[in-house]
């Protein structure tokens, strides 16, 4: 039965010091599908990406109870290194944050910090990225170019190609069309879609039509709970709960 | 492709409990570092404290000194750097907040206000010998005050003037932009807005500065070497053009070029306490009452 | 009425940008009065035979003006304290941004702080009745007043300076790039090394420069912990007399307005351009660093 979640996640709680974020979240993701979380915003669905590849470790104050099971293992044992953990699981963030660093720097950097040395792969792994990402023919002239010229919506499909490098199974991704213009949000989609074959994505999104457009599964979050998750195309038609259905319709006019 | 992840799964398992281990070793080399710089302040501090406490008694803060400066206390040193300390802020304060109302509600960005900037950021970069030979050619010799407190408190003044600006144009920062709209939407002039909303808004800060020029300009020796500062005199200052002693020359003078260097060092380390007493003290009501008026800020 | 009210507000106006420009007025003064005084010197000895020349004996007959061992003294003081100071500043500065719990750094910083006000004359003396013996004994050599014990003594004054702007610098670095770089499964040290302090160079720069600039104009420090000879340096344990330390102790003796006097004046004048050139690059390089910073947003 297990084995056919990538990541079951079990009664997790969250508190950033005396105030707590999430309340008993329980959640199985499929492997190879697009699962979007929605809700208001400060409904916790980001600080929910982010215990996942336990990045809110970054947050000194913060407290984690519960279980969020990749494949067999539980993440938040203690004996799980996080380094090794953010190599299976790659993150892409709100803003597009490229180092001021290269083109080629940027998504190889990755495999250098994790100790690759074969040079010949890294550029090959690079350019499989790039390519993946739908950039390489945008930009395989300025490889070598400070990845801080690129354009805001190359910048992201930079960073994804960046989190791709390392061959993640799991890609998460908060909000990452929030700060670009239509077009680039276009691409950006587009990608996801080509891209869910390879991963599982779990995206955190507070645009719900981009939710219906990219996802196959979606999680209403809100005030720190889950109050839904089904197939996106059930939850946007046929809402099982009366507060979801207020959101989604609210939103909708 | 499976090939290619092994290259990865393999790399990766290989180097990582050598990456752990590097970091671990160096992150202990950077708390090192940390706890160096503490514990040079406790040396010098606790040294200086252990030497020095036995040689502060009631006579030795109240007497002049006696025997060539191998007894006694050293009261007119005690009054004098508080008068090129207090001197000196009379002195810069108000130009220094002068000028930092100037560059942070005033000035325009442009020309002239890089050079002012430039000024001040390079005046905070001359070396305080150099302020000692300004103060010698210009206020000693030029505008023939001769070796005085007033030279000396101008020599002073003029160090830690970019001190003061700094501080203050930092406590006027801190002042939020809507106090000032507010005041400027109800129909107040700059001036107006300035005097009556910002500055007795940034005034706490703007003290707590004051009080880190007055420790900087108590403990300085250079400057006062040439312009204001002896080796010996039996009176007490009675106007400002007399010439002083001071506790910093006090401790370079007994140090260095006394009678008998031996036999003064209690005087020394008695002088050294309470230089490093008042200077420290000083610091840290600065650094207490900040930390006190940014929690009261949150 | 109003218009009276805006008379008061453009004469005030007018009255703070006077006074704002006391300080540039000062710098420029400073330079002045150095020059006038410092200049007689040169008709005596070239320019060359001064900053070159390496015998300093202002009081023999003839005399010599000479302050090349001077210069070097200074250099070489700076140097080796910049040695010290570099690493543990930064090493210190990234401690304090990265790696403490926000409680002790809230405790360390004001440490810093007091480590920096530490008066200069205090640092001297114990430099000469703490650490002179003790070099004297622990490497068997004539003086413990020597090069190396003004360097160590220095960078007591120039590491709050180059710890307080790196650990500026290192906390401006925007988060996102540090977490960029940990969800690719870098390191905390990593992240640090190949990106953080990377992105904060031209900050780290600035605060090396600075807390140079401030070891070699330090007086009296060296004054009385560097042992006073005038010579070219040829060892960490030598004695050496840089430009400051023979300003602070000549000018008392120096006839006014004599040869000596106007020589330690052009003394000054090289020190103070010294600093100048150390503060010039500090800010070319970090106001390029604010323009950057600005265009990457």
């Amino acid at each position: 039965m297990s084995e056919d979640y990538k990541i079951r996640v079990k009664h997790l709680n969250f508190y950033y010091g005396k105030t707590q974020a999430l309340y008993d979240i329980s959640m199985d993701i499929k492997p190879s599908r697009v699962t979007a979380l929605i809700g208001p915003s400060g409904c916790g669905k980001s600080t929910f990406l982010r215990c996942i590849n336990r990045m809110n470790d970054l947050i000194p104050i913060s407290r984690v109870e519960g279980e969020i099971v990749l494949d067999n293992f539980n993440i938040n044992a203690p004996s799980v290194d996080v380094v090794m953990l953010r190599c299976r699981i790659g993150m892409v963030f709100q803003k597009p944050n490229p180092f001021p660093k290269s083109v080629f720097e940027n998504v190889a950097y990755g495999l250098k910090v994790n100790g690759v040395k074969d040079k010949a792969f890294i550029e090959r792994r690079v350019e499989e990225s790039l390519r993946k990402a739908a950039l390489w023919e945008e930009i395989k002239d300025r490889m070598h170019a400070s990845a801080l010229m690129l354009s805001g919506g190359q910048q992201q499909r930079l960073c994804i190609a960046r989190a791709m490098a390392v061959e993640p199974e799991v890609l998460l991704m908060d909000e990452p069309a929030s700060a670009l213009d239509p077009i680039a949000t276009q691409k950006i989609e587009d990608l996801i879609g080509e891209l869910k074959e390879y991963y599982t994505i779990i995206i955190v999104t507070h645009n719900m039509q981009q939710a219906a457009r990219v996802s196959d599964m979606t999680a209403f979050f809100y005030m720190g709970k889950l109050i839904e998750m089904g197939a996106t195309d059930t939850l946007f038609t046929r809402p099982g709960l009366k507060q979801t259905e207020d959101y989604i319709t609210g939103r909708f006019g | 492709m499976t090939q290619e992840n092994n290259i990865i799964e393999h790399s990766f398992e290989r180097v990582h409990r050598r990456r752990k281990l590097i970091q671990h070793v160096i992150f202990i080399i950077f708390r090192l570092a940390a706890l160096i710089n503490c514990a040079g302040l406790f040396l010098v501090v606790s040294f200086i404290a252990l030497k020095g406490y036995k040689a502060i008694t009631w006579e030795f803060l109240t007497q002049p000194p006696i025997d060539s400066m191998t007894k006694g206390g050293i009261l007119p040193c005690i009054i004098g750097t508080l008068c090129l300390g207090i001197g000196s802020i009379i002195v810069a304060l108000p130009v220094g907040v002068a000028s930092a109302i100037y560059l942070s509600e005033y000035a325009r960005p442009g020309r002239l206000l890089k050079l002012i900037r430039l000024g001040i950021s390079n005046l905070a970069g001359v070396p305080s010998v150099v302020f000692g030979l300004f103060g010698l050619a210009f206020f000693v010799i030029y505008l023939k005050m001769g070796e005085s407190i007033l030279a000396g408190v101008l020599t002073l003044a003029s160090l830690t003037l970019p001190v003061i600006i700094g501080s203050t144009e930092e406590a006027l920062k801190s002042v939020p932009d809507t106090y000032r709209e507010a005041s400027l939407a109800l129909g107040a002039t700059r001036w107006q807005t300035i005097y009556r909303v910002v500055l007795p808004a940034a005034l706490p800060r703007t003290l707590t500065g004051a009080i880190l020029g007055l420790s900087r300009a108590a403990g300085e020796t250079a400057p006062i070497m040439f312009t204001a500062a002896v080796f010996f005199t039996p009176h007490l200052p009675a106007s400002i053009f007399d010439k002083i002693m001071a506790m910093p020359y006090h401790i370079y003078v007994l140090a260095t070029a006394g009678t008998d260097i031996e036999a003064t060092r209690p005087l020394q380390y008695g002088t050294s306490l309470l230089l490093v007493a008042m200077v420290l003290g000083m610091n840290l009501v600065a650094i207490i009452w900040r930390s006190v008026l940014r929690k009261r800020m949150k | 009425m109003t218009n009276a009210r805006q008379q008061t507000d453009k004469s005030v106006r007018f009255i703070f940008f006077v006074v704002a420009l006391a300080s540039t007025l000062i710098l420029f003064m400073i330079m002045i009065f150095l020059f006038t005084e410092g200049m007689p010197i040169f008709k005596k000895v070239s320019v060359h035979q001064f900053i070159f020349g390496k015998y300093w004996y202002p009081t023999s007959s003839p005399p010599d003006f000479g302050i090349f061992a001077l210069i070097a003294a200074s250099i070489s003081v700076t140097l080796v304290s910049a040695v010290i100071s570099i690493p543990l500043g930064v090493m210190t500065a990234v401690y304090l941004a990265e790696l403490a719990h926000k409680r002790t750094a809230e405790i360390l910083k004001p440490i810093i702080e007091l480590l920096a006000a530490l008066p200069s004359v205090v640092i001297g003396f114990f430099g000469m009745v703490v650490v002179a013996p003790f070099l004297q004994n622990t490497f068997g050599i004539p003086t413990g007043l020597n090069l190396l014990n003004a360097a160590l003594m220095l960078s007591f004054m120039s590491v709050p300076t180059i710890c307080s702007l790196s650990e500026d610098a290192i906390y401006s670095v925007p988060i996102a790039l540090k977490e960029g770089s940990l969800a690719l499964g870098a390191t905390h040290l990593e992240t640090l090394i190949r990106v953080i302090l990377p992105a904060s160079i031209s900050g780290i720069s600035t605060a090396v420069i600075l807390g140079m600039s401030r070891a070699i104009g330090e007086t009296m420090v060296v004054l009385m912990v560097a042992g006073g000879a005038a010579m070219v340096p040829s060892s960490l344990f030598d004695p050496v007399r840089p430009m400051t330390s023979s300003i602070a102790a000549e000018m008392a003796e120096a006839p006014f307005r004599g040869d000596h006097y106007y020589a330690l004046f052009a003394t000054g004048i090289v020190l103070f351009l010294f600093t100048l050139l150390f503060n010039i690059i500090a800010d070319r390089i970090s106001h390029k660093y604010r323009q950057t910073g600005e265009a990457s947003l």
